[in-house]
């Protein structure tokens, strides 16, 4: 019962965010949207017992798409002042906000503690799962069947990373304070850098 | 009672979402990220039931593959706006075809 009202819940919140995203006029709110549909999808799939893509969820998307947030607010021209004016007039909101999130948690992880949804009855053709967790389960088929998939994966971020840095790295210009010369730095030698001083007793050396 | 199809419909619906914002928000390039972010979210939501209607965790890996090609997608997409943006001072998708070499 408590799954079924659960599951009516965030299908709804999905849906409904999920509209909101792409007819909100400010992009910022947009994003705001956007979470709140990552976190009821979450919510979806933990009520199948998929726990740990749920987790993935908030993490990876939530993380993922704060920095867009932080993006937004710094490409388009967002008046700083005009923000933080509605800020008072917005924290009942803003609370209101957080106590929802708060019980969807609570609800979610009830519903999941009173049994995962029984979606249907495999037929058999699938793999046979051990009796243990969702996690042990996915921990398994992840890191032996598809080890292979999941290194390309790895691949897969490591060029995401490399290329978003070459795309938007600028160095400074020639002569510029900070401008940095590989070649130059690579050819220098111990001999040029370094020089040996023997001063006298009570002397000191001078610079 | 809930069964798969309750989740299929509700990921064809995001599913549609997703490209109805793509279409619907045509100048912020921003929103259009989004909106294929959405559309992944419905695919996942379709790995996800589907793992779990047949017992399988095979959809549960292709979710997480998903969610990673999601993410280095975003990371690519916001460092081309990026310097998009450096170059042309606005994000409007309208004017990329001035972009000829």
């Amino acid at each position: 019962m408590i799954q079924t009202l659960a599951f009516y819940l965030f299908a709804f919140l999905v849906l409904a965010s999920g509209v909101f995203t792409i007819l909100a006029r400010n992009p910022v709110h947009s994003v705001l949207w956007l979470i709140l549909a990552f976190f009821n999808a979450a919510g979806l799939m933990i009520l199948v017992g998929a726990e740990f893509i749920a987790a993935l969820l908030v993490i990876v998307y939530v993380g993922a798409v704060a920095v867009l947030f932080l993006f937004v607010v710094m490409m388009l021209d967002i008046d700083f002042a005009e923000l933080r004016a509605g800020f008072v007039k917005n924290f009942p909101l803003g609370i209101a906000i957080a106590l929802v999130l708060l019980a969807e948690l609570i609800l979610g992880i009830g519903a999941y503690r009173a049994g995962a949804l029984e979606l249907g009855v495999p037929d058999g053709s699938a793999a046979p799962l051990m009796d243990r967790s969702n996690l042990e389960n996915l921990g398994t088929v992840l890191y032996g069947k598809y080890l292979f998939l999941f290194e390309a994966a790895g691949i897969i971020l490591l060029v995401a990373m490399v290329g978003a840095i070459a795309l938007t790295h600028r160095g400074r210009p020639e002569g510029a304070r900070g401008h940095q010369d590989i070649g130059k730095q690579v050819r220098r030698r111990p001999g040029e850098a370094t020089e040996m001083k023997k001063p006298e007793i009570g002397k000191g050396v001078e610079l | 009672m809930i069964g798969i199809e309750h989740y299929i419909v509700v990921s064809a619906v995001l599913f549609v979402l997703g490209v109805l914002g793509i279409f619907l928000n045509r100048k912020n390039v921003i929103v259009i990220l989004m909106a294929i972010e959405l559309i992944l979210l419905a695919v996942n939501i379709n790995l996800v039931a589907f793992s779990a209607f047949l017992g399988d965790m095979t959809g549960q890996v292709f979710a997480m593959f998903v969610l990673t090609v999601a993410a280095g997608e975003a990371a690519i997409g916001l460092a081309i706006l990026v310097i998009y943006f450096r170059g042309r001072g606005t994000i409007a998708v309208d004017d990329v075809n001035r972009m000829k070499g």
